[in-house]
């Protein structure tokens, strides 16, 4: 079971957004797909959640063909996908937040126990219950976005940029958090960042998207040690 | 004395079948970002539904809620048929956002036309299933009958009854997440193209009750171009627009605040002078407070 994305290509419009991308995260790994902004990597993101449609190619999660059917059908087949901009529910409470992402799961047992999970996993979200999202600061939003993917049982989990616009030492936290999901839960994670560095640090393997197409994949150790994605994307 | 008291009931009793058209207009606000025209003529139609109804079944506490599943199938079809193809196709040229907006128009005179066709043009009557005359206080008879008094309670047990669903129910969680960030509850796995169509139905039984307990509170007269409809269409919507469109606690406060407004105009002032101030209520809130009462200030759209 992995995550198989072959010759993948999707338009916005007259605009080629990401050109025939291809590469494969195994079961259990921390994949980072980093790049400037505009790069794609979002996109990339929204089309295996079934957000955008694709142009060409083909996403495969365990025999689940991700280019086909919409986002709602993707979280029941195990693709939790956390968008851009903590992606919460800012006038419903944190619980509600929460329980947004366990509806559709007969199990209410097993849907209970997530939730005291995900609570465990960030304690802040537990002190928060009944404030309403909007009153959280960014970084416990992006826990909640997390949290919120987690109440749905995923086996995948597409995260865009969870870094974004938060205080050095949030980012720090949030990341540690992330690679924890993937070492005691067993998830697969597609981390998009522009924090390069940040997200290579913890990943397994990484994909260099530059304009729309693949500029360069391999372990996240060779990458950081690579001169040329040194000099693009790390900055030194 | 009494006739405060008497201004208080006529402006309640008023206000409460005004939210019930209110908390229509916001629910299909919220699910589609569409300002329904047609809710009205919806209204008419479930109504018009519920005067054969009664004529069958000889009894209107069936007919009432018969004609609200039906008149909330009639607008879940809507919805299907017509709203929903339209934003899908109009997404670009400098109409795309109002296309389904003029298509509820074409709707409102649509269904109209249809109901002349049906039921000619002149009217038809429901009776009132309870007395109409005034309960007595001591000598004196006041603004509340036994038919004024079932539909306030039928009504504050509709709005209960949608509060409950809407803030303690899975059901209520996904139309509220639905309406205020549609692609994150999507994502979360909400189905959110059957939660729109519950959203339209909701408002489709909401509006038929709002038809038939009006004018079985009224005269019982129904007429395609029946001016209480319009009425009930006008004065639905200020209410939902005072009380921000986007909430339904909101409208049911604007609504109750217009009834009464619009009954102190009639009682002190001049019958007359009604229409004129329920307008002139609405531009003055559009012009001091845009999000109404209960609105968000510059609630987003997401």
């Amino acid at each position: 079971m992995s995550l198989i994305v072959k010759g993948l290509t999707v338009d916005h419009g007259a605009i080629r957004a990401i050109n025939d991308v291809s590469f494969t995260v195994e079961k259990g790994k921390l994949s980072a797909v980093i790049g400037a902004n505009g790069a794609g990597k979002s996109t990339l993101l929204r089309a295996l959640s079934g957000l955008n449609s694709a142009t060409a190619g083909s996403a495969e999660w365990s025999s689940h063909n991700l280019l086909h059917g919409k986002p709602e059908a993707h979280v029941r087949k195990g693709v939790s996908h956390v968008s851009e901009g903590k992606s919460v529910v800012a006038e419903l409470t944190v619980e509600e937040n929460l329980d947004l992402g366990a509806l559709w799961r007969r199990n209410k047992r097993e849907a209970t126990e997530s939730k005291s999970q995900a609570i465990a996993l960030f304690p802040r979200l537990g002190e928060r219950l009944s404030q309403r999202a909007d009153t959280l600061s960014g970084g416990e939003r992006q826990m909640l976005a997390i949290g919120r993917a987690l109440m749905s049982k995923p086996e995948l989990l597409l995260l865009d940029e969870p870094s974004l616009g938060l205080a050095p030492l949030v980012i720090e936290q949030i990341f540690q958090t992330i690679r924890s999901i993937v070492d005691s839960m067993g998830l697969t994670v597609v981390l998009v960042e522009q924090n390069a560095m940040g997200a290579l640090k913890i990943a397994d393997t990484a994909v260099v998207l530059n304009l729309g197409s693949v500029a360069a994949t391999g372990s996240a150790a060779e990458l950081i040690a690579d001169p040329a994605v040194r000099a693009a994307y790390l900055g030194y | 004395m009494i006739q405060f008291f008497n201004m208080l009931l006529i402006g309640i009793g008023a206000g409460s079948i005004y939210a019930l058209m209110a908390i229509a207009m916001v629910l299909v606000w919220r699910s589609t970002r569409v300002v329904n025209f047609a809710q009205a003529g919806m209204a008419l139609l479930s109504t018009y539904i519920g005067f054969e109804l009664v004529q069958k079944t000889g009894n209107f506490w069936i007919a009432l809620p018969l004609a609200m599943i039906l008149g909330a199938v009639f607008s879940s079809l809507v919805e299907i048929l017509l709203i929903r193809t339209l934003i899908k196709h109009s997404t670009s040229g400098p109409v795309a956002g109002i296309v389904p907006i003029i298509a509820t128009l074409g709707l409102l005179g649509f269904i109209r036309a249809i109901i002349g066709f049906i039921w000619g043009n002149q009217d038809v009557q429901i009776k009132a299933p309870l007395s109409q005359i005034g309960f007595r206080v001591g000598s004196q008879t006041i603004a509340l009958s036994p038919m004024n008094l079932f539909v306030l309670l039928t009504v504050f047990g509709m709005v209960i009854v949608l509060g409950f669903i809407f803030q303690r129910t899975n059901l209520g969680l996904s139309l509220r997440a639905s309406a205020y960030a549609p692609e994150i509850a999507q994502l979360a796995g909400v189905r959110v193209g059957a939660i729109r169509t519950v959203g339209w139905a909701i408002a489709g039984a909401a509006g038929a009750a709002a038809g038939l307990l009006q004018t079985v509170n009224g005269t019982g007269a129904l007429s395609p171009d029946s001016l209480e409809f319009s009425l009930l269409l006008t004065f639905g919507f200020i209410a939902a627009v005072v009380g921000g469109l986007e909430s339904l606690p909101g409208a049911v406060l604007g609504a109750l605040v217009l009834g009464l407004v619009l009954a102190i105009v009639q009682i002190y002032i001049s019958g007359t002078l009604v229409f004129i101030v329920a307008f002139a209520l609405l531009l003055l809130v559009l012009l001091v407070r845009p999000q109404g009462f209960i609105g968000v200030k510059a609630g987003r759209r997401a």
